[in-house]
């Protein structure tokens, strides 16, 4: 809905034509790439970005190093152990204490090892921080617990991730660099995508960014890397790769959030509150998380900080618009934010109804 | 316990008459050892309480690892639902322990992590076997300033009650490192903790400043730098980093104390501060603290490997030397913790450099001790299998060190398992074995008492594989891309957290033996007929020369030194000009 309202009439009509070919992709990625869970854990992490690919060459050569030297030092370890093992109480021992050249060798060829690797990863990660100008533009706003996706070219397209399952979080189309310009609007998180090889620290009052292409269609996980709180394991997401000829389409069909014809309102409802990131913090099942939980909240008394109030229709839409103008004893330490111009009226009614409907 | 072993020591002691009264049994009551200020005793208590917060930071790992078993939580929900309220369960209230089974995993986690770095492992070797060896091996009475000695531990006391408080007042759920604006708006008892870890610095402080000056002005006549054991010039480098880089965690957590308390901005973004501000501040300790915690474990590494293979130690200027570089360089390379975290990519450039810088003398001793072996007069006693052990547990966790430190590859092992892998490899695998090792080599000496041999090796080996289960396939977990911290976990991890699991079960297993046998060899029945040797190894440093457990004021009078502490007389001297 929000979708059409905003683009233009030939562009909303392109959109939905495309709708048959967007489900066509969703088909030919769940083939391209096996489903990220179904991996064993021995399989090797998918090369999904131009990133991939130098890192792990770099990875291999430091493996191939460390387990060289690592053996070497154990197998001398080892033969020193059995051969000079103590044989009777009054054995010799040699009284060597020091040997200039040796040393120097020691030091000398770790160091020179060591300078390559550090040029190496240094070239490397130069690389990941200058994105190309073409690069499609995406903002990236991390709460707790789920990340929030936009497209400043597709207006109106809003991704989330959900605490309670692992759904289309980001969409990028294959062969494009992507650039990703982050904040947070709480505490720090750190998007992390280990099939691409990047993560970069989501930081509350300023922005990073990050950058990549993806090279392989398909579905990868996408996680918080940064420590933020309870629901710390539950910020994941999926990021789906797609053809770029099949990615706006995709993306329109993904972003948009508009009640399906056979859905009833609270049916939308309920979508709803699994696609905008209201579960983070409400439950459900009557347990009190972030924010008061659902079950039972339509027509409850409640007390809060102003005093008492019903909750009615004016309350739940005063609380989405404005979280903060009268909060529920036991959640006023907690700052939710303002839902304005992300979710209209008809989301709001939705809402209710699916609130209506948890008794 | 004390006391019925001081009598026992005592009868002893008059059975010999050339023999006089230990430590142990020269002063009597509660009060000798709570106002004590012979550093023998002081490293005894210190010792005493870093074991037991040990164990209370292994139970909290036991317990997450066991959650972990699995993909979803479950355990803990279980076992929650089925402690009593007293206990911090829920008495029976499923849905009540499910909604709080991720944040008690979040305090476990930081439980561990906050009681292992700030009350075991920073204090456990300087505290404990610093403190009882440092003046015996150079051959002086006390550590200069016996009675702020007697205040550190009571400072360390202090602290580690804030930490019991903050565990019983809630709990912490920030992570040990403290992150901003998380740890400035979380609910928890963020202040209780950071106050402990602010005063536990006041000790360390206090601990490092005392040795400084006992290794600058108590050595023996004839005690050269150079002829300083090893161990004490570990130490040296380590008070050197305690006196220097404290001071910055402690005005770091204070800032933070005020940001909570006075709602002033420092680090919180909501009202004006940088959070990755907080994170400068944090590493620049933190990173040189990490060598706090490891170069001690190189010092007693060092006396293994040279008194167990009857040999000189090999390069002995190069590892006193390194520990110094080592102490130097650590300070300027806090930057590598924060290749993602939005510095800038010049910062993490020279960050990176740096820290390479960094492998080099590490690499040096890993080698000498090694080099050491060459013909010498190998005999596999428990220490040297710790010893030995940790050869090959700390040169994987020195190679890791090099992933990580390199900037394209950390991008994507940052704040993964791998880290966490590496961490414990250096920590773990480097410190604690360490320690271990030189709890078994000096423990006839502090206590007067033997284990039983064949336990502490087979004890070893559980130690061993417990260890390497639990933590080397955390590397290929991190590789793999499994984020750090997380409650729950995507199901393709599962085998391999599975194992972890498993291994830390042996290795706990492992611990609780060595416990054991180390308590069961101070019951009364268990006191030698004859009293132990003074030398118990051939050691040639001084602690070895005085009596075993050694007299109150450690030397019958001024002890002299004319060679270096790795002249053992099994030494073949012939051919050689001796220039002693």
């Amino acid at each position: 809905m929000i979708l059409s309202m905003l683009m233009e009439p030939e562009q909303a009509a392109q959109a939905a034509a495309d709708a048959t070919k967007a489900a066509e992709a969703a088909t030919e990625a769940a083939k391209a790439a096996p489903p990220w869970e179904t991996l064993s854990p021995w399989d090797t992490l998918p090369q999904a970005s131009t990133f991939a690919e130098g890192t792990d060459a770099l990875y291999l050569f430091i493996v191939g190093i460390s387990v060289f030297f690592f053996l070497l030092v154990m197998a001398v370890q080892a033969y020193f152990m059995w051969k000079y093992r103590r044989l009777s109480e009054d054995q010799k021992t040699s009284s060597i204490t020091h040997n200039g050249k040796i040393e120097f060798l020691w030091s000398a060829i770790p160091a020179v090892l060591l300078v390559v690797i550090f040029v190496w990863g240094e070239v490397d990660f130069l690389k990941q921080t200058v994105p190309p100008n073409d690069a499609v533009q995406v903002r990236v706003t991390g709460r707790q617990w789920f990340w929030t996706i936009e497209y400043p070219d597709y207006p109106g397209v809003q991704l989330t991730s959900s605490v309670d399952e692992s759904q289309v979080t980001l969409m990028v189309p294959k062969g494009q660099p992507v650039q990703l310009t982050m904040t947070s609007e709480d505490v720090l998180h750190s998007f992390y995508i280990p099939a691409f090889r990047i993560k970069r620290d989501v930081v509350p009052g300023r922005y990073t960014t990050l950058w990549f292409e993806a090279t392989q269609v398909g579905e990868f996980n996408l996680y918080c890397a940064e420590y933020c709180g309870d629901q710390h394991s539950a910020m994941i997401g999926k990021v789906k790769v797609l053809e770029p000829e099949l990615f706006a389409a995709a993306l329109a069909d993904a972003g948009k959030l508009e009640q399906e014809p056979s859905e009833s309102l609270a049916a939308f409802g309920e979508r709803i509150y699994s696609r905008r990131g209201c579960n983070a913090c409400h439950s459900l099942d009557g347990s009190p998380k972030t924010g008061p939980t659902w079950k039972g909240l339509w027509q409850k008394n409640e007390t809060t900080d102003k005093g008492a109030v019903l909750v009615d229709d004016n309350y739940i839409k005063e609380s989405i618009l404005e979280p903060n103008a009268q909060i529920v004893n036991g959640f006023t330490g907690v700052k939710m934010p303002s839902y304005k111009g992300q979710l209209d009226d008809k989301h709001i009614t939705a809402l209710i109804e699916f609130m209506k409907t948890l008794k | 316990m004390a006391d019925d072993k001081s009598k026992h020591d005592a009868e002893h002691a008059e059975g010999h008459g050339k023999r006089e009264p230990s430590y142990l049994v020269a002063q009597r009551g509660l009060k000798s050892w709570l106002f004590t200020i012979d550093h023998k005793r002081l490293g005894l208590m210190y010792l005493g309480s870093t074991l037991l917060f040990f164990f209370v930071g292994g139970v909290a790992a036991i317990l997450f690892r066991t959650e972990l078993l699995t993909p979803a939580g479950d355990f803990i929900p279980w076992l929650l639902s089925h402690l009593p309220t007293a206990l911090g369960g829920t008495g029976g209230d499923v849905e009540a322990a499910v909604a709080q089974s991720a944040t008690t995993y979040n305090k476990l986690f930081t439980v561990h992590g906050a009681v292992m770095v700030f009350l075991v492992i920073i204090p456990a070797v300087p505290g404990s076997l610093g403190n009882f060896l440092l003046p015996l091996m150079l051959g002086a009475k006390d550590v200069a300033f016996p009675r702020l000695n007697l205040l550190s531990f009571w400072v360390y006391t202090l602290g580690a009650c804030f930490f019991l408080y903050t565990l019983f007042a809630g709990g912490l759920d920030t992570g040990w490192t403290f992150y901003t604006p998380y740890s400035s708006t979380t609910g928890t008892a963020v202040v209780s903790a950071l106050f402990g870890a602010f005063i536990l610095g006041f000790s360390s402080i206090l601990t490092g400043l005392n040795f400084m000056v006992t290794i600058h002005k108590m050595r023996a006549p004839g005690m050269t730098w150079n002829r300083m054991p090893l161990f004490c010039w570990s130490i040296y480098a380590t008070a050197v980093i305690q006196v220097l880089a404290t001071p910055v965690l402690a005005i770091t957590l204070l800032l933070l104390v005020v940001e909570r308390t006075l709602n002033i901005g420092i680090f919180d973004p909501a009202m004006g501060g940088d959070p990755v501000l907080f994170q400068h501040f944090f590493w620049f300790y933190s990173h040189p603290a990490v060598y706090i915690m490891i170069l001690p474990g190189f010092g007693i590494i060092s006396e293994l490997v040279a008194v167990h293979s009857r040999k000189h130690i090999f390069g002995y200027k190069a590892i006193a030397l390194s520990s110094v570089a080592i102490a130097i360089i650590s300070f300027i390379v806090w930057g590598h913790h924060m290749f993602v975290s939005g510095q800038s990519e010049l910062a993490a450039i020279v960050f990176s450099f740096l820290t390479f810088a960094v492998a080099v003398p590490t690499a040096i001793k890993v080698f000498s001790w090694v080099a050491t072996l060459y013909k010498g007069s190998i005999q596999f006693n428990t220490p040297m299998l710790y010893a030995l052990m940790f050869l090959f547990t700390f040169s994987i966790g020195g190679l890791t060190g090099v992933f990580l430190g390199t900037l394209s590859v950390d991008v994507h092992l940052h704040d993964t398992y791998f880290v966490v892998a590496h961490f414990h490899y250096v920590m773990m695998g480097g410190t604690i074995i360490a320690f271990i090792g030189g709890l078994h080599h000096w423990w006839p000496k502090m206590t007067g008492r033997t284990y039983s041999v064949w336990q502490s090796k087979w004890a070893a080996l559980l130690v061993f594989i417990g260890f390497n289960m639990t933590f080397f396939n955390q590397f290929v977990l991190g590789q793999q891309g499994m984020p750090r911290r997380y409650y729950t976990y995507v199901p393709q991890f599962q085998q391999q957290h599975m194992m972890s699991t498993i291994g830390s079960y042996i290795l706990f297993l492992g611990l609780l033996w060595i416990a054991i046998y180390l308590l069961a060899s101070l019951r009364r029945s268990a006191a030698p007929k004859e009293p132990l040797p003074d030398n118990t190894w051939g050691g040639a440093s001084l602690e070895w020369s005085t009596q075993t457990p050694p007299i109150e004021h450690n030397f019958h009078g001024q002890p002299r030194v004319d060679t270096d502490p790795y002249n053992f007389p099994q030494i073949d001297r012939t051919g050689e000009v001796d220039h002693h």
